[in-house]
């Protein structure tokens, strides 16, 4: 059977602020800049998660798009939507909250909940023009 | 008469608190936008002015002031922010999008030259829900 890609695309509102708190606060603003304020900021992250696979002969799906949403609902948004990402989740209490780290960390969720058989790929956009990818290959 | 939008945007925290109302009644009504470590959204902001084309320029207005004086007086304060905390003059009002559309428009609507006129302040805090402000 040939593999084919399917996305889902969710999204959250989260405040987060960049800091390292190896530095002192005068490093961590030439670093972060505007990121780092101490009061917060926020985003409209928008998630695309992508699963790659052999349909199933009987269903004629990769995954069951609902089932899919229903997991990316449980293990993503309940965590983050309206959130804290540094206050209010374990996942951000030692680390900072980049797109980076939080698609790595996304996809992390994700994983163990996912058949082996399939590929998963996350993308995540912080603003519409700043976004990542996990993995990158 | 023409009118003419220049879109801008930030990203800010903020939550939704009637410091008048306890902790159960801010989340019987805001729900989870109460959540007291703040949340955030990429907000859009549509400037919209009006006013008759100047002859010897074509312009309404140079959009390179429009632009600057939303920065000045607007984004600069917000962007990065706590709406809540940081912002002069959300200071006292609970910080809705409603609010936060008509506390733009009393930042701006001063700085405008006499023959051009704020239509509209459109504001989205995500791309399904908006709001719009007159002036009225």
């Amino acid at each position: 059977m040939p593999r084919i890609a399917v996305f889902r695309k969710e999204h959250f509102n989260a405040a987060h602020r960049l800091n390292n708190p190896a530095w002192d606060a005068a490093h961590n603003a030439a670093i972060f800049g505007k990121c780092n304020r101490p009061n917060y900021h926020g985003h409209n992250y928008d998630l695309v998660v992508k699963v790659t696979g052999e349909p199933d002969p009987a269903t004629g799906f990769v995954i069951d798009l609902k089932v899919l949403s229903d997991l990316i609902q449980e293990k993503v948004l309940n965590r983050f939507d309206h959130k804290n990402l540094n206050l209010d989740t374990v996942e951000f209490k030692n680390l900072n909250p980049t797109a980076e780290n939080i698609a790595l960390t996304i996809h992390g969720l994700l994983r163990p909940h996912i058949g082996a058989q399939y590929d998963l790929k996350v993308r995540l956009y912080e603003t519409e023009r700043n976004f990542v990818e996990y993995p990158a290959e | 008469m023409v009118y003419l939008t220049r879109l801008e945007h930030f990203n800010a925290a903020h939550k939704l608190y009637n410091p008048a109302w306890d902790k159960e009644r801010n989340e019987a009504v805001f729900g989870i936008c109460a959540n007291e470590n703040w949340h955030g959204h990429n907000y859009d902001l549509y400037v919209t002015i009006r006013g008759e084309v100047n002859e010897d320029t074509g312009f309404l207005f140079d959009v390179k002031k429009l632009s600057g004086l939303i920065k000045e007086h607007v984004t600069e304060k917000l962007d990065h922010k706590n709406l809540n905390l940081d912002v002069d003059f959300m200071q006292g009002k609970i910080c809705s999008t409603e609010n936060l559309a008509k506390g733009i428009w009393q930042q701006l609507q001063p700085q405008l030259p006499a023959d051009v006129q704020l239509h509209c302040i459109k504001l989205y805090e995500t791309a399904r829900i908006y709001v719009e402000y007159f002036g009225e």
